[in-house]
């Protein structure tokens, strides 16, 4: 159990999937405009990445590890990834059409967000067993959404200043992530 | 300028896949500890350019429209592994130092980008030199950004000490803040001498584009 809780919090803050590991960022620094809607991408990462990282893992204890095909992990992860995207939006289009509708339009931009390979990956390095895959991938997510919900709230701050013309756009985005950065390496300080 | 020399110019300058398009953050965030990991990654990506754009350039009329995207991903990913493969056997101390970061040259965007927006509509040797292009602006970018990492963070450039002992390095830089911290300078430096990045759209919009496409690509499947 002690072991679960440190998988847990040393994804979700310590080794942040963003700020620490660098994956993602593509949509940290895309989507991170409006509070609400990062808070929704957030949570269909939660969604995804858990179940990807079950059924990666899954696919790698009973098919891939027996049968000595370890090298093959890159090219079926990806695949696995992006069709369970499609089964996920299917299943809620037709289940649940209120979280379909809050979450559609983020659904297909996590295929390539590579913290979902990258939680995958690390996670059969790491040697996980299910229930750990399944717990590392959901702190990674949830590290995920703290980040980029953070980030969301910092930006619609910065908007209303009034900041010199070459620090405009990416720039003073990217110095803000950097100061969060450094604020969650205080979190490297935090040990069982 | 020939329209050869011309895709090799429009690579490495004129749409600098990293300093221009902003695309591929996360390698150049990642592995820009030292500029020799910068010239490995950047170096192994290039391959992978190279390699993708040859092969999708050539199977670019058998592929059906509707499963394009899916198709690429599995040409990208059978590449990746090869090379992966090639540097754990001939580079392992380089296969050490970029660690997960080799496997994610799959999801890079660089890569599935050229392969829509340019392999899949050119002849091969054109696409060729398009890999080359925007694999060698990829590799410059990211050694710089390693280089002013390494200087600033450890005092050294390729492993070799520059900066005299009395000089204390800036830990910082070399630890993950410090990559954001680099990447921003750049770009804001790039912004205040004139040079027109296209970060506006291509930020706010992320890795979009390939994306919202894969998506239609897979589920018309």
């Amino acid at each position: 159990m002690t072991s679960l809780i440190m998988i847990m919090i040393g994804n979700a803050l310590i080794h942040n999937v963003v700020l620490n590991q660098f994956l993602g960022i593509c949509s940290f620094l895309g989507v991170s405009k409006q509070i609400k809607a990062s808070a929704s991408l957030g949570v269909a990462v939660i969604f995804v990445i858990t179940i990807a990282s079950a059924v990666a893992s899954l696919l790698y204890d009973y098919v891939l590890a027996p049968f000595g095909l370890d090298f093959m992990k890159t090219i079926v992860f990806i695949l696995v990834i992006a069709a369970l995207v499609q089964i996920v939006e299917m299943f809620l289009k037709k289940t649940s059409p209120a979280i379909y509708k809050a979450l559609g339009i983020f659904l297909p931009l996590i295929t390539t967000n590579c913290a979902v390979l990258g939680v995958a990956l690390t996670n059969v390095q790491n040697g996980y067993n299910l229930i750990e895959c399944i717990v590392s991938g959901f702190g990674t997510a949830v590290g995920y959404t703290i980040a980029i919900v953070l980030l969301a709230s910092i930006r619609t701050r910065i908007r209303e200043e009034d900041l010199p013309a070459p620090l405009r756009g990416a720039p003073i985005v990217l110095i803000a992530a950097a100061l969060m950065s450094i604020a969650f390496m205080g979190f490297a300080g935090l040990s069982f | 300028m020939n329209k050869y020399t011309e895709r090799l110019y429009n690579g490495i300058i004129k749409e600098n896949p990293t300093m221009i398009l902003l695309l591929g953050m996360c390698p150049t965030l990642a592995v820009s500890t030292r500029a020799m990991n910068g010239v490995g990654m950047g170096l192994s990506t290039t391959a992978v350019l190279i390699l993708s754009n040859l092969v999708i350039s050539l199977i670019r009329k058998l592929i059906p429209d509707q499963v394009r995207l899916p198709a690429y991903i599995v040409v990208v990913a059978s590449l990746v592994t090869i090379t992966e493969l090639l540097i754990e056997a001939y580079l392992p101390s380089l296969y050490e130092a970029l660690g997960i970061y080799i496997p994610l040259i799959v999801v890079n965007c660089i890569i599935l980008g050229r392969a829509e927006a340019y392999a899949s509509k050119n002849p091969p040797l054109l696409s060729i030199m398009d890999g080359i292009g925007m694999g060698l602006g990829f590799t410059i970018a990211l050694t710089l950004a390693g280089l002013f990492r390494e200087l600033l963070g450890s005092g050294t450039a390729f492993g070799i000490t520059v900066l005299p002992a009395s000089v204390e390095p800036i830990g910082i830089f070399i630890q993950p803040p410090g990559a954001f911290l680099i990447i921003a300078v750049f770009i804001a430096i790039m912004n205040a001498v004139g040079i027109k990045t296209r970060q506006r759209e291509l930020v706010e919009e992320g890795c979009a584009d390939p994306v919202s496409d894969n998506k239609e690509g897979g589920s018309a499947k």
